[in-house]
């Protein structure tokens, strides 16, 4: 078996817990100092990948290179990675200082030499005046920096995170995720996270792999999933998604043309081939990429006519859900309140969509 | 509302119950030092004047602190013996998936139902076949018997207590598992385990029943007291010793558990961080 292209790279790895298989061969490749995530919901994989890679399970077959060495017969504690576990695991017996030098044990330093370095990730990770602390007098956000602290001390070549930001309140985490990204570019650490928060993946992320039931359905930049999915799966699991059921009526070298239940005929291009005439597809259009308005627009765009059901007001945006005829879900769509806010429309009444074909996605309806 | 909820409410009756329980448990008890310091050869009313004497002849026999010395060297040995056992059976049960765990448990907690007696005669039949001779080794493998569920029972809660990502964290940052055991583990447990060596060695120190089928030649503490019971005029001395007895017995045992108190709240504390 060859070693491939990434720094980590994961080959044709299965893993069985007794008959139950967690993982169903994937294969991929994560680049030398990339903020790689894996999304899914709760039982899809993911944290077995991750425990996998730190080396607390071991493939049932295939194997995990890690910068060109073959890592099945190397034990957790010889791996060149770090670990920040979902609740942090600090020592409670050790104050903060010693939980930060808690790995350094096997270098010998000199104590002098120990404590900079110690002082100096206290510094990273914004607590210099916390090393003499117990681990019980700390909150949630500290823990998780003094977790991290832990693991970069060693240099590590690869630091994976169990969901590190899981447990902590929204305000918190959104600044956590900026100090975590910023803290990444710093070190030039190649970080793999663990993610069920679709918005969290997408923000931190060069690459993200969108995982479920032991598989990866696509792993792709966080602007690939959202703008192109590559299966319906994908496209309702990240963000909102209005699905329309469809049959391929021609296709040519660039566009695909679709006769949909609902917005009628519409000509997407051909992001992936395979697809014939009289195919029946599906066709899946972002809320915010379509405009509402309450009287019929210029010809020469695509339209479609529905009734407004109803509408919430978000502040920033609003969301309104509108049923055309022909199509049993009713649409979301999403618009800025870039003016006065509310959209002066009632509901019941008639209005009219607008949207570019280029910004539809075809996909197969099994998929 | 009331202040008082429906939970908290006294209950008379119940206190009465539980002052009469208290009362008929150790007031027997009590009259082994009451007559101790009695300055009397006959337990009986009424009292005759106080007296430290008993306790002073104690000191002064060679074989009470013959029979004393052999008490703590076993009781040493099995304290540290069923401890190290217990330190690992405790991390196995608590840690590791296996097969016929459940069995696997009730079969190691047997001793604490099963009659001593059938142990003892069990263990001197076994000996007896080995040809190995009655001494103090052989009462120190019964013991173990009776005290390894205690040292059990004391642990696993306290690997209960914190989660197994905390080891996994250690083998993490570069620790394997001898090093983890003794950086995090171990401090970890130690409440539990210096409860544990105070509950085995005490159990061991006040066991009599194995120790009269399995002792050779030189007999236990309790061993002694058993035989010096056929005469009366040492009777008195007797009572001192046992009084003695409760005391250490009733400080270590509390002790123990004191030093073992946050193993509940550590428990707790651990599935919320």
């Amino acid at each position: 078996m060859n070693q491939g292209d990434g720094y980590i790279s994961i080959q044709n790895v299965d893993k069985y817990f007794g008959s139950f298989q967690a993982i169903n061969t994937i294969s991929m490749d994560v680049g030398h100092g990339e903020f790689f995530s894996l999304l899914g919901a709760s039982g899809c994989g993911k944290t077995t990948l991750l425990r996998m890679l730190a080396g607390f399970e071991n493939p049932t077959s295939g194997e995990i290179y890690i910068d060109g060495q073959p890592m099945s017969k190397v034990p957790p504690h010889m791996r060149p990675v770090n670990m920040v576990f979902q609740n942090y695991a600090i020592f409670p017996h050790l104050n903060v200082r010693d939980n930060i030098a808690y790995g350094l044990r096997k270098q010998k330093l000199a104590k002098a030499k120990r404590n900079a370095l110690v002082d100096e990730m206290l510094e990273l990770i914004k607590l210099p005046d916390y090393g003499d602390r117990k681990a019980n007098q700390l909150s949630g956000g500290q823990r998780q920096r003094i977790a991290l602290a832990r693991a970069l001390i060693l240099r590590p070549k690869v630091l994976l995170l169990d969901e590190p930001l899981g447990a902590l309140d929204k305000q918190l985490r959104e600044q956590m995720q900026l100090e975590l990204r910023a803290l990444q570019r710093t070190v030039g650490i190649t970080f793999v996270f663990v993610t069920h928060d679709q918005e969290e993946a997408l923000t931190l992320s060069d690459r993200v792999a969108v995982m479920s039931r032991g598989e990866v359905l696509q792993l792709d930049t966080p602007s690939g999933l959202y703008e192109r999915p590559q299966s319906r799966e994908v496209a309702s699991f990240i963000g909102t998604m209005n699905f329309f059921e469809g049959r391929v009526s021609s296709t040519n070298g660039s566009a695909i043309t679709v006769n949909t239940a609902g917005l009628g005929m519409l000509e997407v291009p051909k992001q992936q081939g395979g697809f014939v005439e009289g195919d029946r597809v599906h066709i899946a259009i972002r809320p915010e990429k379509m405009e509402l308005t309450e009287t019929a627009p210029d010809t020469g765009t695509r339209t479609a006519k529905g009734v407004l059901q109803n509408a919430a007001y978000l502040g920033e945006r609003s969301h309104y859900y509108v049923t055309l005829e022909g199509h049993d879900a009713p649409i979301a769509v999403s618009a800025q309140n870039r003016f006065d806010g509310s959209f002066t429309v009632g509901e019941g009444k008639p209005v009219w969509l607008t949207w570019r074909d280029d910004t539809a996605v075809i996909l197969r309806p099994d998929s | 509302m009331s202040v008082e909820s429906y939970i908290r409410k006294p209950n008379r009756p119940l206190q009465l119950y539980a002052a009469i329980f208290l009362i008929v448990l150790y007031v027997p008890v009590l009259f082994l030092p009451l007559f101790s310091f009695n300055d009397s050869l006959y337990v009986r009313f009424p009292l005759e004047s106080f007296t430290l004497k008993w306790y002073g002849e104690l000191f002064q026999r060679d074989a009470v602190w013959n029979a004393l010395w052999n008490s703590i060297r076993v009781g040493v040995v099995v304290a540290i013996v069923s401890t190290t056992l217990g330190i690992f059976a405790a991390k196995a049960i608590t840690r590791y998936r296996m097969p016929g765990k459940g069995p696997i448990v009730t079969f190691i907690m047997l001793p604490l139902v099963v009659p001593l007696i059938i142990f003892g005669v069990a263990l001197l039949v076994l000996m007896s076949q080995l040809g190995v001779p009655l001494s103090l080794y052989t009462v120190a493998i019964g013991h173990m018997i009776v005290c390894l569920p205690f040292s059990i029972a004391v642990l696993i809660p306290r690997f209960e207590g914190f989660d197994a990502s905390i080891e996994e964290a250690s083998a993490d940052l570069g620790e394997n598992a001898w090093w983890t055991f003794w950086r995090v583990t171990l401090p970890m447990v130690g409440p539990g385990v210096l409860a544990s060596l105070m509950l085995t060695f005490t159990v061991s120190f006040d066991e009599f029943i194995l120790a009269f089928f399995l002792s050779g030649t030189q007999p236990t503490l309790p061993m002694y007291i058993w035989g010096q019971l056929r005469f009366p005029q040492e009777f008195p001395s007797i009572l001192a010793l046992s009084s003695i007895i409760i005391v250490v017995s009733f400080v270590v045992v509390f002790l123990g558990q004191w030093i073992n108190r946050g193993a509940i709240s550590a428990s707790t504390r651990g599935d919320a961080s």
